[in-house]
């Protein structure tokens, strides 16, 4: 078990193509980092250059206190799980697992203590004498969580996981995941462009864009305090309702026209004001209140989803796409129109130039 | 619909008929004797010099030391088919290992090297090959009969190709499991490549043991002959002769063919696997 | 090539050294050796050699001889080529149509694939024997005397059956694995849009075999004036006389022969450059090949 410290790490391709820029974290031990993003923004490559797969252009990476930039990722004392799992397809699960031991001349009977011990947990025991194309896809992932695990090592790197499973397992595993993870104690990155996971894993997630940290932070925080509106779109589903607004005698309406109404808490004359779908009330006529936010909404469409309906609309007019989260049983028709209302407190207000949260 | 079937099966079978009764045929005329074959032409039953036949051409010394029989060019034959399918299957193996998996200076260099041998056949080089092989001194040996043969890429092309299509995350999974270089090799790749290297042995076997024009040429030594390389002796002993072995030459054409058909059709499916995917 | 390699110093070239050394000394010598000496003119007797620059190349190809075997060389590659791959795709669609006993025409229509070229000859001169060849037999039922060895066209034409014979089946198995490679549903979406199964074929199932028809016929050009050596060797029982011979056979004729080195390298050399011309095409169909699918 060890701490991961990245110290302004940077990645340049050929062709001058900076695909991770300067990154600097304190990953604690026993912590459980997620790096969350969207395709291409670097977490991957980060995620690689902590194993020793990928070289590190410059900065440091160390584990431990040991700088690791120039050690061989089998030195690392770290274990990896692929996306494909990459599992060995000629062996059995049990050479799978031991593979890596017996690499490192770990006594036999070791090996085999270990082997079992994982594959009890992850209750994968009775396949241990087969081989990998005659699993399933969720056993697959199993055993390479259990070559992982057998290794002891201080830290996991996990590369998106469950994104080969089928969403029922999805969610099986990641709960798994979770469990292992505190029961073992071990310092775990786990990489994934899937927000939910993100969200339901960490302990602290790390937002990547384009090759930058947009946001550290509890998932949680991320979520109540987006320092972003890349991180505010990003976190959350449905999405974040983001709608330029502008000053008027002391008031905030939409930029589009009216429709708007809601207080200046910032004193700028231009805002990204940001609300999430869960926090607008439906209202059948306009609140009378000065201090939260009412918004005049038409309905376009309406979206059931089980447990709870979507509703998209627009402002009043022709402002942008705004999306409400309702009960289940919520029934409008198109062209209905509805007011919707929020408190000051559940507001966001985001530079309207470089998207930074303005934070009262 | 159902004609339709018909008119298909007999066109396969016309097909068939082409490709088999030559050699069934060739098989009934081995089981005769040489004068009823002269007097009456190729035969269309068995006859029952089956046994003495092949006892002769298997057992019965020719050429003019008298030293070689069929089972000596069988030997023969099997060292080349043998001798040139695990050398060119071990060889390229290696060098197409180095060229995926390394990054070194000249690598692509090397490459190019290894790949133009692709542009000539033996055949349109085979005098100078074949001067070369002499001042060596290989001329009437196995090394010579065989080693000038592997240095066409085609097995290393192959292989490239499949390891191209190997997971990359086989290797950097066992880079962290701890393997190195020599160890990734025989542990992940060569297991991996079983069923690769199975029909790459198929086809090299068959393109070593039927070669003729190289073991013409380099083998003078009666006991070098193999199976493929007797037929040239055959033709030498049948120009001035009152009866021509007929029996024996078909026989011999029938142990000669024998071996690789066997191979090939027991281990079909992988052949043609090897055959189609490789040449992509 | 790989994202992730292993770099290490010497390793990769000793993986490398078998594999160059016998390019080096088996390839590259006698390819660099054939040039060389397609410019000189060798003493008969070894005693040295002149300079003649191009000469060797002009005697080559001005000669009566060359052009005549040049011309028997295209009009057999062709017959080859075209026989081979047409009965092939023949036999390929009817096998991949039929439901019952696909697997053992299957079998039946490869093995002869094992079957080396010049046993292929061996049992073609007894088909073609003058004395006990049933073919010679049959046909001189219409009138036709065949005549193998001593009939120019008689020879070539049972040198070009025993080819095709010898071909077909690796033409049949691409292009049956070929069909089979193409989707049902992609046939299926045919039969409906296209109810005339003859056009069906040309429309679809053709040009979605091309690819591999293209790459075939390099394959059989290739074939058809290399591999053949052995069938052509024996059906002339070694003894070319008048007979018919391919280019390739004449460079062995020259160089083992002849004694003719200077002719038969410089002949050799324009084989080279031959197939060189078809390698760099076929290198360019198999890249193609690569982004189709």
């Amino acid at each position: 078990m060890a701490t991961i410290t990245l110290d302004t790490v940077r990645k340049v391709y050929a062709g001058n193509v900076e695909a991770v820029k300067g990154v600097s974290v304190d990953i604690d031990d026993g912590e459980f980092i997620v790096l969350v993003g969207p395709s291409g923004c670097g977490k991957s490559t980060l995620l690689r250059m902590i194993a020793g797969l990928e070289d590190i252009t410059t900065g440091d990476i160390s584990i431990g206190d040991r700088i690791v930039n120039k050690v061989d990722p089998a030195d690392r004392d770290i274990a990896m799980v692929f996306q494909n799992y990459a599992l060995y397809p000629h062996m059995t699960v049990y050479n799978n697992l031991a593979y890596g031991l017996r690499n490192r001349k770990i006594a036999k009977d070791e090996i085999d203590r270990r082997v079992k011990e994982a594959a009890r947990i992850l209750e994968i025991g009775d396949y241990l004498e087969r081989k990998p194309r005659m699993l399933s896809g969720g056993q697959r992932q199993r055993v390479a969580m259990g070559r992982a695990i057998v290794r002891e090592p201080a830290a996991f790197l996990f590369d998106e996981p469950l994104s080969n499973l089928d969403a029922k397992l999805r969610v099986q595993m990641r709960v798994e995941i979770k469990r292992l993870q505190k029961a073992l104690g071990t310092t775990s990155v786990y990489v994934t462009h899937d927000q939910l996971e993100a969200m339901t894993l960490a302990d602290r997630l790390i937002v990547l864009n384009g090759g930058a940290i947009e946001q550290i932070g509890a998932p949680v925080d991320v979520y109540d305090k987006p320092a972003s509106t890349f991180v505010a779109s990003f976190i959350g589903s449905p999405a974040m309702n983001l709608v330029p607004v502008r000053s008027e005698n002391g008031r905030l309406q939409a930029e589009s026209g009216a429709g708007l109404d809601a207080p200046n808490l910032h004193g700028s004359d231009r805002y990204l004001l940001g609300i999430r779908p869960e926090h607008l009330e439906i209202s059948g006529e306009k609140a009378n209140g000065t201090d939260g936010l009412s918004m005049e909404f038409t309905v376009n469409v309406l979206e059931p989803v089980g447990a709870e309906s979507y509703i998209y609309g627009q402002l009043d007019g022709a402002g942008p796409e705004i999306v409400v989260r309702a009960p289940s049983h919520a029934r409008y028709d198109p062209g209905t129109v509805l007011y919707l209302n929020a408190t000051a407190a559940d507001i966001h207000f985001f530079d309207a130039e470089n998207g930074r949260r303005i934070e009262g | 619909m159902k004609r339709l079937q018909i008119m298909d099966h007999v066109i396969l079978l016309a097909g068939v008929f082409f490709m088999v009764a030559p050699v069934f045929l060739a098989f009934l005329t081995s089981t005769h004797d040489a004068v009823t074959i002269y007097r009456s032409g190729m035969q269309f039953t068995l006859g029952d010099n089956f046994l003495e036949n092949y006892h002769t051409v298997l057992t019965q010394a020719g050429g003019f030391t008298k030293q070689v029989n069929g089972l000596v060019m069988l030997k023969n034959s099997l060292i080349l088919g043998f001798g040139f399918a695990i050398g060119k299957i071990v060889i390229s193996m290696l060098a197409a290992y180095a060229i995926v998996y390394f990054r070194f200076p000249f690598a692509s260099f090397c490459f190019w090297i290894i790949f133009s041998t692709l542009l000539l056949p033996l055949e349109v080089r085979i005098l100078p090959s074949y001067e070369i092989v002499q001042s060596l001194g290989l001329v009437n040996t196995y090394t010579g009969m065989i080693v000038p043969l592997i240095a066409s890429a085609t097995g290393t092309f192959f292989f490239r190709q499949f390891f191209m299509s190997v997971p990359e995350e086989l290797l950097e999974a066992a880079r962290i499991d701890g393997a190195g270089a020599w160890k990734f090799f025989i542990d992940i790749l060569v297991p991996l490549s079983k069923t690769m290297i199975a029909a790459i042995f198929i086809i090299m076997f068959v393109y070593g043991w039927n070669q003729y024009l190289w073991p013409t040429l380099i083998t003078t030594d009666e006991t070098f002959f193999t199976l493929v390389r007797g037929i040239k002796q055959i033709l030498k002993v049948w120009i001035g002769a009152q009866i021509p072995d007929y029996d024996q030459a078909m026989a011999l054409a029938i142990l000669a063919m024998l071996p690789p058909v066997i191979v090939v059709v027991i281990f079909q499916s992988w052949f043609i696997k090897g055959l189609v995917e490789s040449d992509k | 090539m790989k994202k992730v390699q292993f770099r290490n110093a010497w390793f990769p070239y000793l993986l490398l050294l078998p594999q160059l050394s016998i390019v080096a000394i088996f390839f590259l010598w006698p390819a660099a050796e054939a040039v060389r000496s397609s410019f000189y003119l060798e003493d008969p007797f070894g005693f040295g050699a002149t300079f003649v620059g191009f000469d060797n190349f002009v005697d080559t190809i001005t000669s009566t001889d060359y052009g005549r075997i040049a011309r028997f060389t295209g009009i057999f590659t062709f017959c080859v080529t075209f026989l081979s791959l047409g009965i092939a795709l023949l036999l390929a669609v009817k096998a991949d149509k039929v439901i019952h006993g696909a697997s053992t025409y299957k079998t039946l229509l490869m093995w002869v694939y094992a079957v080396a070229p010049p046993v292929a000859g061996l049992i073609a001169i007894l088909l073609f024997d003058q004395h006990v060849g049933p073919i010679v037999k049959l046909v001189a039922l219409f009138g036709w005397k065949m005549q193998i060895g001593v009939n120019y066209f008689d020879t070539g034409f049972a040198m070009v059956i025993a080819a095709v014979w010898k071909q077909i089946p690796v033409n049949f198995i691409f292009f049956l694995s070929g069909l089979q490679g193409i989707s049902k549903s992609v046939q299926e979406a045919a039969s409906i849009d296209c109810r005339s199964g003859f056009r069906r074929f040309w429309t679809v199932t053709f040009p979605l075999l091309a690819p591999t028809g293209f790459f075939l016929l390099i394959i059989n050009i290739t074939y058809a004036f290399f591999d053949t050596f052995g069938i052509i060797d024996v059906i002339l029982k070694t003894e070319p006389g008048n007979n018919p011979v391919t280019l390739v056979y004449k460079v062995y004729l020259d160089g083992f022969r002849g004694n003719d080195l200077g002719g038969s390298s410089a002949q050799s050399v324009v084989l080279m450059i031959l197939v060189f011309i078809l390698t760099v095409i076929q290198f360019r169909l198999i890249e193609r090949r690569i982004h189709y699918t």
